[in-house]
């Protein structure tokens, strides 16, 4: 238990000893830990900003389905109500024609009916004169009977 | 007569595992030698060393740089190997307390600290040692190169030498009084050991207080391994002298709380360490 030069040794020794460990022990220890921590640390930042991305993507996926679906409905409304209008028109121009054909058809027998009854008048007047002319064939001036008769079967 | 016999060689096994190998000039015939009895080791005086404490702890602080190097060059930021994790949780753990009790700036503190702390781990460790495998073993290597082997000495624990403790905390005291300067300036350090804590008008006892305060330090540093560390070897010893097949229900449990001691005294020598080192680094008071 004497005390003497173990203890400079011990010294010296100790200084050694701190000063190594301080220049080629501690340094590349923590450097590389730190780095480990560094590491962690972005990739946790990286996760979590992934995760808020896909829940951004999540939400604007269900934003356009929800818009597609809007446009669809109102795809559909436009579609029937389009279908609607055309049927109606259709219904409208088919009774227009219906009229048009109504109308001209009528005035077409109307037509007919009068050239029919015209022509009757003449054959009529025409019998008449025949008649009268063979019943009347010496006494009567033709021509002027024939102007009466004329006269007459217009107002027929 | 027999049973006195036996104390008197319980007592030279106890004094002769409590010397040191001692190498230094006999002052009775000039020779540099190893010390043959203890009272010759204690006539060399002060220019001796203690070569088991000196060769045990350089071995193991060696060991320490070593192993500690070794693994540092391998670090990498990926998947840690076992040793690597076991690295990383002692500078970790020195890391936090440095973190928690050192508020200066100084990359010198913490590797100070890791190295105190290992290398007196390392060294008390050595007392969990069954206390007579390395003396055996150095008794044989002794008688091998031609010495008495009642004139061979080892002690194995070097924190059980004065000589070790007191040589780090002669260290830390310097680095104490370095930082103390380098921060405070010569003139802050001198006045916060003259004009604290009572003022001016109290000068010299400030200065008996304070010196005392300082002077405390390193002793009560080195004093508070030494004396544990002592005590616990001595109670190894005292175990080694009862019969061998009853020494295992005592050096058990003994062994099992020094465990406990040699962990805890590294412990506060680190802590201290680093509280003195915050101390020194502190400018303002």
């Amino acid at each position: 238990m004497n005390i003497n030069l173990t203890m400079i040794g011990q010294l010296i020794m100790f200084a050694m000893f701190t000063w190594f460990c301080m220049k080629f022990i501690w340094p590349p220890i923590v450097a590389a830990m730190d780095e480990r921590k560094k590491r962690i640390e972005s990739g946790l930042i990286a996760a979590e900003r992934g995760l808020s991305e896909h829940k951004e993507a999540q939400q604007k996926a269900q934003e356009m389905l929800n818009q597609s679906k809007d446009q669809a409905a109102e795809i559909i409304a436009n579609a029937g109500r389009q279908a609607s209008t055309m049927v109606e028109d259709a219904k409208d121009t088919a009774s227009q024609e219906a009229d048009r054909i109504k109308t001209s058809a009528q005035a077409e027998i109307d037509q007919e009916a009068n050239r029919v009854r015209n022509e009757l008048k003449d054959q009529v007047s025409d019998l008449v004169m025949q008649g009268v002319n063979s019943v009347l064939a010496k006494e009567v001036d033709a021509k002027t009977h024939k102007d009466m008769l004329g006269k007459l079967s217009q107002t027929l | 007569m027999a049973s006195e016999n036996g104390l008197i060689a319980s007592g030279d096994y106890i004094k002769h595992h409590l010397q040191n190998l001692t190498y230094g000039q006999n002052p009775d015939t000039g020779v540099w030698e190893l010390a043959h009895t203890a009272a010759e080791a204690k006539d060399m005086g002060f220019m001796a060393v203690h070569l088991d404490t000196l060769g045990v702890s350089f071995i193991l602080g060696a060991f320490f740089l070593f192993f500690f190097y070794r693994i540092g060059q391998k670090m990498t930021a990926d998947t840690p190997s076992g040793a690597q994790n076991f690295i990383e949780s002692i500078i970790e753990f020195i890391d936090e307390n440095v973190r928690g009790s050192f508020n200066g700036k100084n990359p010198m503190v913490a590797p100070l600290a890791l190295t105190t702390f290992i290398w007196i781990v390392l060294m008390n460790t050595m007392d969990l040692v069954p206390v007579d495998w390395l003396p055996y073993l150095a008794q044989q290597i002794g008688v091998f190169f031609g010495a008495d082997p009642h004139h061979v000495f080892f002690k194995v624990v070097p924190t059980t030498d004065p000589n070790a403790t007191f040589g780090m905390s002669i260290g830390i005291f310097f680095l104490i009084l370095y930082y103390s300067i380098k921060e405070k300036g010569a003139g802050g350090f001198a006045g916060e050991l003259l004009f604290h804590p009572f003022g001016k008008m109290m000068l010299p006892f400030n200065l008996f207080l304070e010196g005392v305060n300082l002077i405390a330090k390193p002793v009560s540093l080195a004093l508070r391994l030494f004396g544990n560390m002592y005590a616990g070897e001595m109670i190894f010893i005292l175990i080694a002298l009862l019969p061998f097949w009853i020494q295992w229900s005592l050096s058990l449990p003994w062994a099992i709380f020094h465990i406990l001691i040699v962990l805890l005294q590294a412990f506060i020598f680190m802590t201290l360490v680093i509280v003195y080192m915050d101390m020194a680094h502190q400018k303002e008071h």
